[in-house]
């Protein structure tokens, strides 16, 4: 339905935007939902979560895109897979060189983006259909898009849960701390509240074009 | 429901007007029975028991009231269920709980609890505590810190930690307490007491409700007398309140048979806790328990059960609350298992024979 | 997405041959195998380096006072001093101060918490015959709750100096630790526990517990050859 389908069309914004809002990959799509949900729990790990997700998408798309007339059709969801695994890999041993700290907080999601489906979804309906420019851009307006949505659950719970916004303090020491966003069922609340705004903004819209289409 | 006769002509002098039981009449009903409890609970913890219970049951309502309007159906609030919520919700609560935190709990209870599945007889779970499962999972702290019953000056000034600022942490107590000089006070419930120091309390205490505890949940007598009402006007099913209570003392006397050293009197675990107000007005709400008499019976036995077992094993020292939960989950697959045979129809291992 | 279900014109319908196949898959793998060990080869140091920094940063703060260390693993009771390549089979720490005087030795111990496995640190001063500081390496406490363990002032006051006194055999704790609640400690062996974190703070001290019963007498005994040790 977008209207970069085809391949030899124009890079438009929408190769870029329709990640950040209209394709959002978790609010929209629901893809990925497990990271998502799991390493939410500050705003600081919700970032690292999402730019590591962003490398590996950039980096799988950049790959797929240059490879897609040499992989045949039969292996190509082996293929797509090592070539995410790389960059997971890659990801994982990159974080824990950074950051010990960072590394321990997101334990195992690392590893865990191989299976994020909002990565190999992209593989299979976007990078390997289009040219490297088209992937790369899209690549990045889907990783933004993911980025944006874990750090908006993220801040949520962190405010609520610690009375801080990437560690700092926003209500002073006296804070009475709403521990269940902080444990897994606060990622649930939380997500849910996401879902309920975005479709709320949606349906507002699609009713204001079919008002103004009328 | 039972409430049509047995007899399948009734025979009355005029006039024949016939008043059903409503769902509103039922409410009201079930209001009025818990008052006398909400009257022993102010007596015993004074002005911050008021508030809780007048702030609750507002908040319940206005809550139940903006939801409905802004999802454009008429307003429900006044099939008083909202108001049930709101008081169960004020009397599980600790009696000098924030106020701002019982809003909260008094919002996600009406709002997730009920609302959100489409409002009265569509939700799985007890909305008040759901509430108070909430207020649990957030504000562990403020939700295991009791005070002293019958307080002197209870009448005329707040627990320090009723009004404590939004979204800060509760005022401290100690101060207050030194000051009402209640000796010997450790600020741990009877259930507490058995679970981390073994000590048992009387039981005529429990009875009556000298104990500290959530303002609902420590005169025993009161909630019986407010669950014979019921019955006895039969806007209750006995079946859920008498195997609840039956199961969970039989369980405990078994283990208290086993070794009276470790595990409390199957009397202490009828009369702590939220046991009585769980049995009585909580797990016999008609939307989360099942329609068949046989299915009552099991359901109120998966609750007497699991609180026996969440109490003397788990890690908590309370567990009405969420057995009842459990209890409700459980309750659809509870009414589609129980189901009657239908008039005629034959057994299925005979069908297929 | 209309892009899954288009097939792609360029793709023939025939089956290309398995040979083909492999080939790809293969050379796929090389590249990722490749590019893989290349960014091991890079990271390699900097994450070692970055757990001996962590790793000194929590023996550091368990011994005040200490600036260099040492590393020690123990075969059949006897000290065996180990290189900082060989850190990941250490068993304890020997940290000294600027004029090389040892100032104690830092322990781990592990025991089950409320939400699984609670690993800490501690610094033990033969000369005091306390613990004399403590560090959590690892929980997932609940956050708010169990938690305190890493961050109440007065739980980790605790451990300024907790007495693990040896009895006049020299093989046992004259006064094993103890957990007690919560503003009952009367004694320099207890551990005051932590209200509404009891399962965490009782963990705690039970991970101290047996740490203590096992390495203090063994530590107290080698306490000169560690001295020595340093440089």
């Amino acid at each position: 339905m977008s209207a970069t389908s085809s391949k030899d069309k124009p890079m438009t914004a929408t190769t870029f935007t329709e990640g950040l809002w209209k394709e959002n990959p978790v609010f929209v799509m629901l893809l990925g939902l497990c990271p998502a949900l799991a390493v939410s729990n500050t705003a600081v790990n919700a970032l690292a979560m999402g730019v590591a997700s962003t490398f590996v998408l950039l980096g799988s798309s950049l790959l797929i895109s240059l490879l897609r007339n040499l992989i045949p059709k039969q292996v190509r969801i082996a293929s797509y897979i090592i070539i995410i695994a790389t960059f997971v890999t890659a990801v994982d041993y990159i974080i824990h060189a950074l950051s010990l700290e960072l590394y321990n907080a997101l334990g195992a999601f690392i590893q865990l983006i191989v299976v994020n489906c909002a990565i190999l979804g992209r593989a299979e309906a976007y990078a390997s259909k289009h040219k490297v420019g088209h992937a790369l851009v899209n690549g990045f307006g889907m990783g933004l898009g993911f980025t944006l949505a874990l750090v908006l659950v993220g801040g949520v719970r962190e405010i609520l849960g610690f009375g801080t916004l990437f560690g700092v303090s926003l209500f002073g020491a006296q804070f009475q701390p709403w521990a269940v966003f902080i444990l897994p069922p606060g990622g649930f609340f939380v997500l849910s509240f996401w879902l309920v705004v975005f479709a709320a903004v949606r349906r507002n819209r699609e009713r204001k074009e079919a008002a103004h289409g009328a | 429901m039972s409430a049509s006769s047995d007899k399948p002509v009734q025979l009355h002098t005029s006039p024949h007007l016939h008043q059903p039981l409503t769902v509103e009449k039922i409410m009201r009903h079930v209001v009025y029975a818990m008052l006398p409890m909400c009257a022993w609970s102010v007596y015993q913890f004074g002005l911050s028991v008021l508030m809780l219970l007048i702030v609750c049951t507002a908040v319940c309502i206005g809550t139940e009231h903006l939801i409905c309007r802004w999802s454009g159906k008429p307003s429900t609030v006044n099939d008083w269920s909202a108001a049930i919520t709101g008081i169960l919700l004020a009397l599980i609560l600790p009696p000098g709980f924030p106020i701002w935190m019982a809003v909260v709990s008094a919002v996600f209870g009406v709002a997730v609890g009920k609302m959100f599945w489409g409002g009265l007889g569509f939700n799985v779970m007890n909305p008040a505590l759901v509430g108070r499962a909430f207020a649990q999972a957030a504000f562990t702290v403020p939700m295991t810190t009791w005070v002293p019953s019958m307080a002197p000056g209870r009448f005329t000034q707040f627990i320090p930690s009723t009004w404590t600022p939004p979204l800060m942490v509760p005022r401290p107590i100690a101060e207050w307490l030194d000051q009402i000089a209640v000796d010997g006070f450790t600020g741990a419930t009877p259930l507490a007491l058995m679970k981390y120091n073994q000590e048992s309390t009387e039981t005529l205490a429990l009875l009556t409700g000298t104990i500290t505890g959530s303002a609902g949940e420590t005169s025993a007598l009161l909630i019986l007398l407010g669950g014979l009402y019921l019955i006895v006007r039969k806007m209750m099913d006995w079946r859920i309140t008498v195997s609840i209570l039956g199961s969970a003392f039989i369980l405990s006397g078994i283990f208290y048979w086993v070794d009276p050293t470790i595990y409390p009197s199957p009397f202490f675990t009828l009369f702590t806790g939220g046991l009585m107000l769980g049995a009585v007005f909580m797990a016999t709400d008609m939307v989360g328990s099942p329609e068949t008499a046989k299915g009552a019976w099991v359901y109120g036995i998966l609750i007497g059960v699991l609180t026996v077992i969440i109490r003397l094993f788990g890690g908590l020292n309370e567990g009405v609350m969420y057995a009842i939960l459990l209890g409700n989950a459980a309750s659809p697959l509870i009414s589609k298992m129980t189901q009657p045979r239908k008039y005629g129809a034959l057994k299925k291992r005979e069908a297929k024979a | 997405m209309s892009e899954m279900s288009t097939p792609s014109a360029a793709t023939p319908p025939a089956m290309p041959s398995p040979l083909r196949l492999i080939t790809t898959l293969g050379l796929i793998a090389m590249l990722s195998g490749f590019t893989i060990v290349l960014i091991y080869q890079v990271t390699l140091e900097p994450i070692a380096r970055n757990h001996r920094e962590a790793l000194e940063r929590a023996v550091f703060e368990v011994l005040p006072g200490a600036v260099s260390r040492a590393n020690f693993t123990v075969i059949d009771q006897e000290l065996i001093r180990l290189s900082d390549e060989e850190l990941a089979a250490a068993d304890l720490f020997a940290g000294f101060d600027e004029d090389g005087n040892l100032i104690g030795v830092a322990l781990e111990a592990a025991s089950r918490g409320y939400a699984g496995e609670i690993r800490v640190l501690f610094g033990y001063a033969p000369d005091r015959e306390k613990i004399i500081g403590f560090t959590v390496l690892q929980s997932s406490e609940t956050p708010g709750l169990g938690d305190k363990i890493e961050t109440d002032p007065r739980f980790l006051a605790n451990f300024e100096a907790l007495d693990v006194r040896l009895d006049e055999t020299g093989e046992a704790l004259a006064n094993p630790i103890q957990p007690v609640p919560e503003g009952a400690k009367t004694q320099p062996w207890e551990i005051d526990g932590i209200t509404g974190a009891t399962v965490s703070a009782v963990a705690v001290a039970r991970a101290l517990r047996e740490s203590t019963e096992t390495w203090v007498p063994l530590i107290f005994a080698h306490q000169d050859e560690l001295a020595e040790e340093s440089e």
